[in-house]
Formats: C-alpha cells, sequence, structure tokens
C-alpha cells in the first residue's frame, strides 16, 4: 500500500469532487442533484482518509464515520424534501422549484 | 497498481453517473463508483472503512435512491434548450477550470512524491479513538440522526404535504 503516493490520492478525491461538482451544476433532475452531492460528500471523506492514511493516525478514518453520518442525514431529508416536491410541482425540475415564494 | 486501476474506475463510473438520463443506470453506476471507492480505502489500509463504504453507501443509501425512484416517475429529462448551453457561453469557464486544475495538479507532484503511513490502520485503533477521544462527536452524530429521521417523516408523511410554509403557493 506505500507504493501509492499522497498526492495521487488528493488528485483522485480532486477530481472525484470536481465531477461531482458538475453533475450538481449541469442537472436538472433532483435526484440527480442530491446524487451528486453524494459524490462530492464521498470525495471529500476520501481526502480524510488519504490523510488519516499518510499519517498512519486513525483521525482521518474517524472523521469519515462523522462525515458517513452527516451524508446519511442529509439524502434522508434530502429525499423526503425530492418526494414533497414532486408532490407539489409534480416535477422532479428544479427549475420549477424556482417559483417558490419561500 | 490496484488503487490506479480502482481511481480510473471511480472517476469512469462518476462521469457516467452525471451523464446519465435515466435515473436507474445513474444509480447502477452510483453503486460502482462507491464500490470503486471502497477497494480504494481498502489499498489505502482502511478495511473497516471499506466495509461500511459498501454496508452504507452502496447499502443504504442507493437502496433510498432506489425507493425514490419507484415512487416517481422517470421521464428522461428534457435538454435543456438555452441562450447558456451553447459551447460559446460554457468552452471559456470550462478551459479556465482546467487550467486551475491543471495548477492543482502540477502543485502537488511539485515536490517529491510523499508514501502513505507505514502500515494498514487497523480497526480497532479507529474504535478506540472513536469511542475514547470523539465520544463527544459520536453523540452530536447520533443527535443529527435522530433528528433527520424526525425531520424525515415529517416531511414524508402525507397529511402535511400542504401544511409546510415553503410550500404554499402564490405571493405572501
Amino acid at each position: 500500500m506505500s507504493a501509492v503516493p499522497f498526492e495521487a490520492v488528493l488528485a483522485a478525491a480532486a477530481i472525484l469532487f470536481a465531477l461531482g461538482l458538475v453533475g450538481l451544476l449541469v442537472r436538472r433532475n433532483l435526484l440527480f442533484v442530491l446524487m451528486s452531492l453524494e459524490i462530492m460528500v464521498n470525495a471529500a471523506g476520501l481526502a480524510f482518509v488519504a490523510a488519516g492514511a499518510r499519517w498512519g493516525q486513525p483521525e482521518g478514518q474517524v472523521i469519515f464515520l462523522f462525515v458517513l453520518a452527516v451524508a446519511a442525514a442529509e439524502v434522508s431529508v434530502g429525499l423526503a424534501l425530492v418526494l414533497q416536491v414532486r408532490r407539489h410541482f409534480k416535477t422532479l425540475d428544479s427549475d420549477a422549484a424556482g417559483t417558490m415564494k419561500g | 497498481m490496484m488503487f490506479y486501476a480502482a481511481a480510473a474506475v471511480a472517476v469512469i463510473a462518476t462521469a457516467l453517473v452525471v451523464t446519465r438520463s435515466n435515473a436507474v443506470h445513474a444509480l447502477l453506476y452510483l453503486v460502482v463508483s462507491f464500490l470503486a471507492v471502497a477497494v480504494m480505502f481498502f489499498t489505502l489500509g482502511a478495511p473497516l472503512l471499506a466495509a461500511l463504504e459498501i454496508v452504507i453507501y452502496a447499502g443504504a443509501v442507493v437502496v433510498l435512491f432506489v425507493f425514490v425512484v419507484m415512487m416517481v416517475d422517470l421521464r428522461p429529462e428534457r435538454p435543456r434548450r438555452s441562450a447558456w448551453t451553447i459551447p460559446r457561453a460554457w468552452a471559456g469557464p470550462a478551459a479556465l477550470s482546467l487550467i486551475l486544475l491543471g495548477e492543482f495538479l502540477a502543485a502537488l507532484t511539485a515536490r517529491a512524491a510523499r508514501r502513505l503511513g507505514p502500515g494498514p490502520v487497523p480497526p480497532k485503533a479507529v474504535g478506540l479513538s472513536l469511542f475514547g477521544t470523539y465520544l463527544l462527536g459520536v453523540e452530536l452524530a447520533a443527535m443529527l440522526l435522530l433528528a433527520a429521521v424526525v425531520g424525515a417523516f415529517h416531511l414524508g408523511s402525507r397529511r402535511q404535504a400542504s401544511h409546510h410554509r415553503f410550500f404554499e403557493e402564490g405571493p405572501r
């Protein structure tokens, strides 16, 4: 495992995060927006794990567990909101939800 | 070598996730992406997280998505046709962002490569740290998950569908 340079892991995490960000920006379907959010959170966690492995400390993995809990909470509430939007606007298009007078 | 193969699979699968028009196909690629990241964790010496990535991300989160996909109809997204989608509009920002990505990669490779730690971090060390030093964080995460359960139940219950002030129509 020590054959992998730290920078390669960081680069992989950055590319995954960028892909998630692109999906978040260009997709209009709210389901895809949530999937892209999951990808971004996962990439951030990968950077934490890489840092933990770089110095051989367990803290990186501990932080990833917290990230996991936050992502699980986020996706459950987010999907419930998606169902509400679907029920109210009869579509999953995020542009349709722009008419909310919040 | 294993790491690079898994990273390539993860990047390709993620790129396919954000470009599919069918949500079920995207979810399949999302599972592949999570599995590839789990392999990356394993090669980075985090076997506990590799297992948790499969169980929670590739298992629970994707199952949640699948349930929502079953509840909503899956019409393919209409392609967005407006002044914002012509290549001239997004080519400039994309090229500049690629320059920034190249700078990031160059900054990462400018110095001699730093190796990872001497060996895998065993799950025992993770558990001792999690339930010792970071016990308060664990309790806060438990509170957060409880709040998420209550919030998801409140938002998901059909009776109160129109009682939420964010979803009321018309000028206020």
